[in-house]
């Protein structure tokens, strides 16, 4: 059992018209075997607090702290963060030409266990993992990413999830631009992954529909910031009714 | 010239200052203040830069008005010319020689071109003819002529050619290698000329290494319906100088593929160039080159398309990394007005590694006729992308593994069109030698 814990998180970006503070404090623990999904407005720093967790350096820390199992979090290289078990499934994945995702995922695979892993056997659950997300056979032999949909690009970042087995996932609006299909394909991806109980899930999303196939121990909805609001799934089912207006009037308009 | 379009895209880019408009936060870079980029003033490139050092006779910086040349207004117009006096002496401004340091040609625009010059062997088919000739055989001259004083100077001094004929009607039963193997630095000509017969087909190899001071012209005939490949490999020592001039002559139907791969040298600087001569012609060019510390790695291609009814494809690609690396690709296209149908498109993309790397890119584009199929250009210029290595990081794997996965991605698609299994293994394996010695 392991522990992601979130703490009193200050996090801002640099623009052009200076430092622009992003999240105000936000708080959070996920242990494994809990699935917590975020929810908010545009603009509410959802993905901030994703895409910080994984350490893109676009992001600086200001105060607070992640910690994973009492590690510093914040003091590990985005590689690091992912050999200790964090995987972020990014909202838009980048195209990387030139790298087959044979390749690409053999290479990931043997740097996050330290070892190749066994040829015979990694054949086996790639080819396993792709047809029950219905990927193409072919896409093994295509540059990562490269001229994939955008429906193809999520199914691929939940191949990874699948193949990878992290302690921890973060699904950055992983159900954003998927038609019912592929967002119940992905949203099973998810839930194998989950069952096998060695997992926590943080589940970024702006809309409620992935809530009917992925179900949230925890709902906490993101704004201007901060945590506003935390209780248990049928949270989900009130923002399905009433949207987020209710917060948006209670705190001042979230800037662009 | 009734109806002339010409567009001119120029782009340089030096790393990590010419990127200073790009702030985006970078992963695992390294951190250093942006400096002036060599070579470049707020007001834009010094043209002359390079070459001040053998500016003559109280020549200043743009004083343009004692310039030898005047600024062609077509790349049809260039001068061609069999006789080394048509040609003035260099001063480095001059358009096409602007980019190379005159300075370390060791004197090969300078000086008589009269040492021995690298050996010549020719290995592989069987079913080929290799012969030595003199200079009074009529095959020299028949797919080239000199367009630059290096070029024509080589063309005077070389003893005679060696010439690689494949018969007509005949494939090659294996590839050819023309193992060009230098052995000392004074400053030599040399003269190369393959020769694809009608409906023949063979792919041919290049291959120079060693230490030299070579002037070279490589005559190139593509025979009617014939396929032909040419790849030049330079892996010199790097203390070697080379100027190669690599015209190829199309005919009617031919397909012809041209790859260079230019890794080693101090000073490599090649011209290649496809011409049309009948319709029907398809031509592929590719480049791969990667510039180390101190390199200069320069091409300049042009495909003239005089012909209607024929395509061409050119992608150069491009690594640099180490102080002073400099790289260099300047790519004319050419429709003339009696090029109808014609169908063009080049590409060329650099990757600036590391602080200190300079990358020229000048995709132009000429067209006298409306009635193509297509005409287009690209040149891209940047820094790793720091997106590649965080996606690729953030799935566990070294910042230094990450970068090697992505440079060899990005240079190996060139290498897979030479379709040599052997050779694709070497050049694969000096890819990975040219990384481990930028310590990437």
């Amino acid at each position: 059992m392991s522990t992601l814990e979130i703490k009193d998180l200050y996090v801002s970006i640099v623009t052009e018209q200076g430092s622009k503070q992003i999240l105000k404090g936000v708080s959070l623990t996920i242990n494994t075997g809990e699935i917590h999904a975020i929810m908010g407005p545009n603009g509410s720093g959802k993905s901030t607090l994703a895409s910080t967790i994984a350490g893109h350096p676009r992001y600086t820390v200001d105060s607070g702290s992640i910690t994973l199992d009492g590690e510093d979090v914040l003091a590990m290289s985005v590689d690091q963060r992912a050999r200790a078990g964090l995987f972020l499934a990014m909202q838009y994945p980048v195209e990387v030409p030139g790298v087959t995702m044979t390749n690409f995922l053999r290479t990931a695979k043997t740097a996050l266990d330290g070892k190749a892993p066994s040829l015979r056997h990694w054949t086996k659950d790639v080819k396993q993992a792709m047809s029950q997300l219905r990927i193409d056979a072919d896409f093994a032999q295509r540059n990562v990413n490269e001229g994939f949909s955008g429906g193809e690009k999520k199914r691929v970042e939940i191949l990874q999830l699948e193949l990878f087995r992290p302690r921890f996932a973060i699904l950055d609006e992983t159900d954003s631009g998927l038609d019912v299909d592929a967002l119940k394909v992905v949203s099973e991806g998810v839930n194998r992954e989950h069952a096998k109980g060695e997992m926590g899930t943080l589940l970024i999303t702006h809309y409620t529909r992935i809530l009917r196939y992925i179900k949230p121990d925890f709902v906490h909805v993101f704004v201007d910031g901060r945590i506003a609001e935390e209780g248990g799934p049928e949270l989900a089912d009130r923002l399905e009714e009433e949207g987020y207006d209710r917060f948006a009037a209670a705190t001042p308009a979230v800037e662009a | 010239m009734a109806e002339a379009t010409k567009m001119n895209n120029e782009a340089s880019m030096a790393g990590p200052a010419g990127a200073a408009a790009d702030e985006k936060a970078r992963i695992g870079a390294p951190s250093s203040a942006p400096a002036a980029i060599a070579g470049f003033s707020e007001e834009g490139e010094s043209l002359s830069e390079l070459n001040t050092g053998t500016a003559q006779h109280g020549l200043k910086k743009h004083s343009h008005g004692n310039a030898p040349v005047v600024p062609e207004a077509s790349r049809g117009e260039r001068l061609k010319s069999y006789r080394l006096e048509d040609f003035a002496p260099l001063t480095g401004r001059e358009e096409d020689w602007r980019f190379t340091p005159l300075n370390r040609l060791r004197g090969l625009h300078t000086e008589p071109l009269t040492g021995t010059g690298p050996s010549v062997r020719v290995s592989g088919a069987s079913n080929i003819q290799v012969e030595t000739v003199g200079r009074s055989d009529a095959r020299i001259g028949s797919a080239a002529t000199p367009e630059d004083r290096i070029s024509a100077a080589a063309w005077a001094a070389a003893d005679g050619a060696t010439v690689v004929t494949i018969p007509a009607n005949t494939v090659a039963d294996a590839e050819v290698t023309v193992t060009v193997l230098g052995a000392d630095k004074a400053p030599a000509a040399q003269h190369l000329i393959i020769e694809a017969g009608a409906f023949s087909t063979a792919v041919v190899v290049l291959d120079h290494s060693g230490s030299a001071t070579l002037a070279q012209n490589v005559e190139i005939v593509v025979g009617d319906g014939a396929r032909l490949t040419v790849v030049s490999v330079q892996e010199w020592d790097d203390d070697a100088v080379h100027v190669s001039s690599q015209q190829a002559k199309i005919g009617r139907d031919a397909r012809f593929k041209h790859v260079v791969v230019s890794l080693g040298g101090d000073l490599v600087r090649l011209t290649p160039s496809s011409v049309f001569t009948a319709p029907g012609a398809e031509v592929e060019m590719y480049g791969l080159y990667f510039a180390d510390a101190g390199q200069h790695l320069e091409q300049r291609l042009l495909v003239d398309h005089a012909v209607p009814n024929c395509k061409s494809r050119v992608t150069y690609k491009g690594a640099l990394q180490g102080q002073g690396a400099h790289t260099v690709w300047v790519g004319d296209v050419l429709i003339r007005k009696e090029a109808e149908g014609t169908d063009t498109y080049e590409v060329n993309r650099n990757l600036l590694l590391t602080d200190g790397t300079r990358s020229d890119s000048v995709p132009n584009l000429e067209i006298e006729t409306g009635l193509i199929e297509g005409a287009g250009h690209a040149s891209a210029t940047g820094r790793f992308d720091d997106e590649h290595l965080f996606y690729l990081m953030a799935r566990g794997i070294p910042e230094r593994d990450a970068r090697r996965l992505v440079v060899r991605g990005f240079l190996t698609e060139v290498i897979q069109q030479i379709k040599v299994p052997a050779l694709e293994e070497r050049l694969a394996l000096a890819l990975e030698n040219e990384l481990a010695a930028g310590n990437l």
